[in-house]
């Protein structure tokens, strides 16, 4: 039994489906990368499994217990699941400490001094810490992107997942961000997170599962996917990539 | 070569337009003096009409004739810019005379400048002329009516003590209001079906008090209720059940207009901003109390200002009701000496309050801009 899985999950808005029954899994540890054209509901999969929206059949189980449909704590399993934007979501009236410690503290009730020293502790090692008492709005992109992965980390999560956290990004600020992930991934964080970086998917990832019409079209580790992919869909996803020059 | 393209003009557009050679006319310049001349003589003659009219002698016709002389003299800066002009239009020509464009462009610049301060100082000035020949107008009489100084400050403690009812009033229904109105905006933009009947509650009271007259709700309230003795109103002594019964009317008022204001800022934050804030485990209370509606808040203070400026003068609506607020004690000044300008000070006394809360609020508001936004 898998750390997240996913069992036969659909998703639609209104008429239109976005999620085509996913069955995925993700161990512990494991770094999962989903790819795929834009629309192809990657963004709504980790939405879904951070109960940001409700499914309409199918199942999630995080550790073994159901976390998907009614009767579920849902503030609970955010403890466990730490989710981050691609547009960082800041909050911009809160300075960068304020942020990072506001879930620490209203959720997990630490006191204001030990969630401003962990808070601190967090920024130093992202190379932060100059920045503590700064607004979101007057850091860099790529800042604010780390500042709001360690938002996430603040709650000590069980699992990551990573909205396409550097498409928001000037290309000089990709790799601060990126680099950050895989130390992360190096320490056995566990993540699912959807990318446009084929690069960086191929390097950091388990596996890497090929999204197409809310359905996983191909899955399998990256040496596998890049080299052969087996499925027509996959290899004419990744030569379009190819073409502009992203892999 | 040919491009699809970059050659397609659109089917029946203008040809472009021949630049034009740059010239330096000496219209503006010359319109802009004679205006500012103009208007400085009106002003003028204006003050002297004013200084003609008159009344008083001693040390404050003395002070009064400084003033005079003070603005005649400020009122010749609308013709010296008026003249700066001129020269800078001279200059323009003469570089344009030894073909220096950009020389020339750079004076013309100039004169824009200082006409368009010409016209701003004009208008200033022709607005003090006007103030002055009014108040000189049928002898004197307006001012004697509206301004006699003399009369603005008689009594000034009973004017005071009516007053201080007025900012009893608004700084009671203001800080009531300030948390009824979050409170049924919060409760107007609840989601899903289950707060349905609250929604419907909020927005009835909403559309029923924006929709009805101030004064009639205070008419209503004040005098009904106190008529219709209900409790607890009821049971305190006059002066104070008439207080809160006021209080009560203009919240109600009030709280409509402020739960408007509340609502756009709540409806202003992204809905991102709430995903974040759930998806690291806060509740929706939490969310709303620590991301949503500080937020709100911040973007919605001008317009929030604009309200409690209002709540302020609105105050003296009471007076209908029979309330011994400023207004009320300036109107039983005014049936004594039969002269309205106890009424004026009324107005300066509401003036002396409400602009420097306006800026001050409006110097939060700068600061808070300062150390969130970029630079």
């Amino acid at each position: 039994m898998a750390f997240l899985e996913l069992r036969g999950v659909h998703k639609s808005f209104g008429d239109v489906e976005v999620l085509r029954g996913i069955d995925l899994d993700v161990e512990e540890h494991q770094v999962v990368c989903l790819i795929g054209p834009s629309g192809c509901g990657k963004s709504t999969l980790l939405r879904c499994v951070n109960a940001l929206e409700p499914i309409q059949s199918g199942e999630i189980r995080l550790g073994g217990e159901r976390v998907s449909g009614r009767g579920v704590d849902v503030d609970a399993l955010r403890q466990d699941v730490g989710l981050v934007f691609q547009s960082y979501n800041l909050f911009p009236h809160m300075t960068v400490t304020e942020n990072v410690m506001l879930a620490p503290r209203k959720v997990l009730g630490l006191g204001a001094a030990e969630a401003r020293a962990r808070a601190h502790e967090l920024l130093a090692r992202i190379g932060l810490y100059e920045k503590r008492d700064e607004y979101p709005d007057r850091l860099s992109g790529g800042q604010q992107q780390r500042v709001a992965i360690v938002r996430a980390l603040a709650m000590q999560p069980r699992l990551l997942l990573l909205d396409e956290v550097t498409s928001a990004l000037d290309p000089e600020l990709v790799s601060e961000v990126l680099s950050l992930v895989e130390q992360l991934a190096a320490e056995g964080m566990t993540m699912l997170l959807a990318t446009h970086e084929m690069g960086f998917a191929r390097d950091v990832a388990s596996k890497i599962c090929f999204l197409w019409q809310g359905r996983i079209e191909e899955e399998g580790p990256p040496a596998a996917i890049f080299s052969d992919p087996q499925r027509e869909r996959t290899r004419s996803f990744l030569r379009s990539i190819i073409e502009a020059g992203r892999l | 070569m040919t491009s699809p393209l970059l050659d397609a003009a659109p089917p029946g557009a203008r040809p472009r337009r021949a630049v034009r050679p740059f010239r330096a006319s000496v219209v503006p310049a010359a319109a802009g003096l004679v205006a500012a001349v103009a208007v400085t003589v009106a002003l003028w003659a204006a003050l002297r009409r004013f200084d003609g009219t008159l009344g008083i002698t001693g040390t404050g016709l003395a002070v009064t004739r400084v003033g005079e002389l003070a603005i005649a003299l400020a009122a010749l800066a609308v013709p010296a810019y008026a003249i700066g002009a001129v020269a800078a239009t001279r200059r323009a020509r003469r570089h344009l005379a030894a073909g220096d464009v950009p020389a020339a462009r750079i004076a013309m610049e100039d004169v824009r400048a200082r006409l368009w301060v010409v016209a701003g100082l004009g208008v200033m000035a022709a607005i003090v002329a006007f103030l002055a020949w009014f108040l000189s107008a049928n002898d004197g009489r307006v001012r004697d009516v509206l301004f006699d100084w003399s009369k603005m400050w008689v009594g000034p403690s009973a004017l005071a003590r009516g007053f201080w009812l007025n900012v009893r009033l608004f700084l009671a229904a203001q800080a009531i209001v300030l948390v009824w109105a979050l409170f049924v905006a919060i409760v107007r933009q609840l989601p899903g079906r289950s707060f349905g009947p609250a929604r419907t509650l909020a927005i009835a009271y909403t559309d029923v008090f924006r929709g009805i007259p101030s004064i009639i709700v205070i008419y209503l309230v004040v005098l009904g209720f106190a008529l219709a003795e209900v409790p607890p109103f009821a049971s305190w002594d006059p002066d104070t059940q008439r207080f809160w019964l006021a209080v009560l009317a203009l919240v109600l008022v009030y709280g409509a207009y402020v739960a408007e204001v509340y609502r756009a800022g709540l409806d202003s934050v992204h809905p991102s901003q709430t995903a974040a804030a759930r998806s690291l485990g806060l509740s929706q209370w939490q969310t709303l109390r620590h991301v949503v509606v500080p937020q709100a808040v911040r973007r919605v203070l001008p317009p929030l200002l604009n309200d409690f400026v209002a709540l302020q003068k609105d105050t003296a609506l009471v007076s209908v009701v029979g309330l011994l607020d400023i207004l009320n004690v300036a109107n039983l000044q005014k049936n004594k000496y039969f002269d309205l300008s106890p009424v004026t000070g009324a107005a300066l006394f509401f003036l002396v309050i409400t602009i420097p809360f306006t800026r001050l609020v409006d110097h939060l508001i700068h600061r808070d801009q300062q150390r969130t936004r970029a630079g």
